[in-house]
């Protein structure tokens, strides 16, 4: 797999990290990978010592990681890496940066060209017009 | 061109995004036919663009934002049915037009000349925000307290490619109104929002979880009212709580509606009060400032009529029984002297419910020019509204009606049915919808005793999926297929007024072939048993079914 960053990563993981899923984290754990079903808020003080948190979207017409990416940036002020991994179509692309994600997991042969395009299509979005925060 | 009177007039922004979007589809349309997209990664980017694959061609379902539209838009749109479908449209319960037989090579030329009217066909289909319905009388009706189109913009903006919400577990239906006279069926929405005027601003009452389909629930009170400046952010609210846990595992079973079914309305409001706890104000606020630039886009019409307006109406209605009787059917009283709110029946006798043909679409553009500033409006029942006629000049209009064959006089009466698209076109349905109600509407079709029928909505649903609403019509229609066979199963007492409720079901489904006279003697007997002064549903209300049960079951 290779990653494609979507915006410049404030705080990227460093290559090396061991990702572990949720479910079997331990205190000593800087990278998880989470199911589409879990709450985020469960987390609690963990989020402080991790660098890196998978979400994961076993379909791309599975939206649950939007919500995820986004409560943890905004409930729980998570600074690290948030990369989205799993059925991904280019077309998610700025949907997934404004709800926080960092990067994506694709196959090591896929063409990154329609992502950058699709990065690029829409300058301003309707929410932000509205004074939402993007 | 001056801003136009009851829709938001777009800005360079808005024609841009529009541009951007065609260009997407574009790429994705010729990434389907390269290979790169299989067709169950193409199906929901077509959808979400309005490209449904029906049973004998592509259907594409235009967006009409709040059911208004202007008669630049209503010409176009003409135009399309003209050049590249059969020469006619069809309106849709969601207030939108489709075209039934697009090729799929032709649609970003068609989406390239809808957009050069700012017209779209973006989230009309997908399991995604869809087109906002509104009151198609507000900023008219004298009942009305607050013209809720601002807001409906303000939700079209919003829900435009939300990031977080176009991926939901199911499709998601908004409907607003000003009036408490509730025209939108709110009570049968995803949600369900009637706006009033409060001391300090506006004030939302929001309903959630109605719906119909297989699963008909009547929407349960989240807030009584919510002011301006929180209205987005309770939406955005109520939609993480469905987005994260709304169940994706059954595809019955995955609209909001189950979600707070499961919860209760007190669990799903307090997981919802939950979030609004975690969530920053000063990210969702929606400011005065905001609502005031887009308030400017709207340009106000000058209603100021004849002072002569009205005698001139009650001097032509003496004159002629039959205007008479349409003006009583087919009109609304208007808030302003001299003014009066028409609907135009699409539902012609024997004619095909909310279709409409290239001539009638582009009259109908010249006509609101001529009677309602160019301003013209879709009805979830499929209709048309001309929302701001001069009284003097309304015979005038009804005239011009009656020539392109759109003059009927049954508005809200026995004629004006609602009917899906069925087996002539749905790959869903298992049986016709339509050949019923056109033979219904045949039966009927004599305006003077429709009248006299009165208030009495027939609704055709050609499968459990219900898109015919069945469940809310005073008489439903629902076709199932029996070895084969078409039958229709057929329920009263539906509603979806401020008095919400489903229908219930009569006896055993009858077949096809024996529906109309079933539905004629209910009929028959409704007459002959009603009191003075009541409408179907009272006489229902009154004496339960057994007669009407009696009488549909009468020969078999």
């Amino acid at each position: 797999m290779k990653q494609f960053d979507l915006a410049p990563v404030r705080h990227p993981a460093p290559a090396s990290l061991d990702v572990v899923p949720v479910a079997e984290m331990s205190e000593a754990t800087r990278a998880i990978r989470l199911t589409p079903d879990f709450d985020v808020e469960t987390l609690g003080t963990a989020l402080d010592h991790l660098d890196l948190i998978i979400v994961t979207f076993p379909i791309f017409r599975d939206g649950r990681g939007f919500t995820q990416a986004r409560a943890l940036r905004e409930y729980f002020g998570f600074a690290g890496e948030i990369r989205a991994e799993g059925h991904l179509i280019a077309d998610q692309a700025q949907f997934l940066r404004t709800c926080g994600v960092d990067s994506v997991s694709l196959a090591d042969d896929s063409d990154t060209t329609p992502w950058l395009k699709a990065l690029s299509l829409f300058p301003a979005t309707y929410q932000s017009r509205l004074g939402l925060r993007a | 061109m001056n801003a136009p009177v009851g829709l938001y007039q777009y800005q360079t922004a808005d024609r841009e995004f529009l541009a951007s979007r065609i260009t997407e589809f574009e790429g994705q349309v010729q990434r389907r036919l390269d290979g790169e997209l299989t067709e169950d990664e193409f199906k929901p980017l077509r959808l979400m663009n309005g490209l449904y694959l029906q049973l004998h061609a592509y259907m594409l379902r235009v967006a009409i934002p709040y059911g208004v539209l202007d008669s630049r838009q209503m010409r176009k749109l003409g135009h399309i049915a003209r050049r590249y479908d059969r020469d006619y449209g069809h309106f849709t319960t969601r207030q939108n037009i489709q075209f039934n037989w697009i090729k799929l090579e032709e649609t970003p030329e068609i989406l390239r000349q809808l957009a050069d009217v700012d017209m779209h066909a973006i989230q009309t289909s997908g399991n995604c925000i869809r087109n906002v319905t509104c009151d198609q009388f507000a900023g008219a009706a004298a009942d009305e307290l607050m013209d809720p189109r601002v807001h409906a913009e303000i939700l079209r903006q919003w829900s435009t490619l939300h990031p977080e919400f176009t991926f939901l577990p199911r499709k998601f239906k908004i409907a607003i109104s000003g009036s408490p006279q509730d025209r939108v069926a709110a009570r049968f929405h995803d949600i369900g929002i009637i706006a009033r005027p409060g001391e300090n601003g506006p004030l939302f009452r929001i309903f959630v979880g109605g719906g119909l389909g297989r699963t008909p629930l009547v929407g349960h009170e989240l807030f009584d009212a919510v002011p301006e400046s929180d209205l987005l952010m309770t939406l955005e609210a109520v939609l993480r709580v469905y987005n994260a846990y709304g169940r994706r595992d059954n595809i019955y079973k995955a609209r909001i509606k189950i979600l707070v079914q499961a919860l209760g309305i007190d669990g799903y409001r307090k997981a919802v009060e939950h979030e609004l706890s975690r969530m920053n104000p000063d990210h969702y606020r929606l400011a005065p400032e905001t609502v005031a630039a887009i308030k400017a886009r709207f340009a106000a019409p000058d209603l100021t009529a004849s002072p002569e307006a009205e005698s001139k109406l009650l001097q032509d209605r003496r004159g002629n029984v039959e205007f008479d009787r349409w003006v009583r059917s087919n009109t609304h009283p208007h808030f302003a002297p001299g003014r009066i709110v028409v609907t135009v029946s699409i539902k012609p006798a024997g004619g095909i419910p909310g279709d409409a043909t290239s001539d009638q679409l582009e009259r109908l553009a010249d006509l609101a020019d001529q009677f309602s500033f160019g301003e013209l409006r879709i009805t979830h029942l499929q209709n048309v509204v001309l929302a701001h006629v001069p009284q003097d000049r309304l015979v005038e209009l009804w005239q011009a009606l009656t020539d392109i064959g759109l003059g009927d006089a049954n508005h809200e009466l026995i004629g004006d049915i609602v009917a899906c698209p069925g087996l002539d076109y749905c790959a869903l349905a298992n049986s016709r919808s339509i050949p019923i109600a056109q033979k219904l509407s045949a039966r009927f079709a004599d305006n003077a005793l429709q009248e006299e029928i009165g208030k009495l909505r027939i609704n055709i649903s050609g499968c459990i999926n219900a898109c015919g609403h069945h469940h809310v019509g005073h008489i439903g229609l629902l076709g199932v297929d029996k070895r084969g066979e078409e039958f229709f199963q057929i329920t009263l007492g539906g509603r979806d007024d401020d008095h919400s409720r489903t229908g219930d079901i009569l006896g055993a489904a009858l077949p096809e072939d024996d529906m109309v006279d079933a539905i004629a003697r209910i009929v028959d007997r409704f007459l002959s048993v009603r009191e003075k002064g009541e409408q179907f549903l009272d006489t229902l209300t009154r004496l339960g079914d057994a007669p009407f049960k009696e009488a549909a079951y009468e020969t078999v």
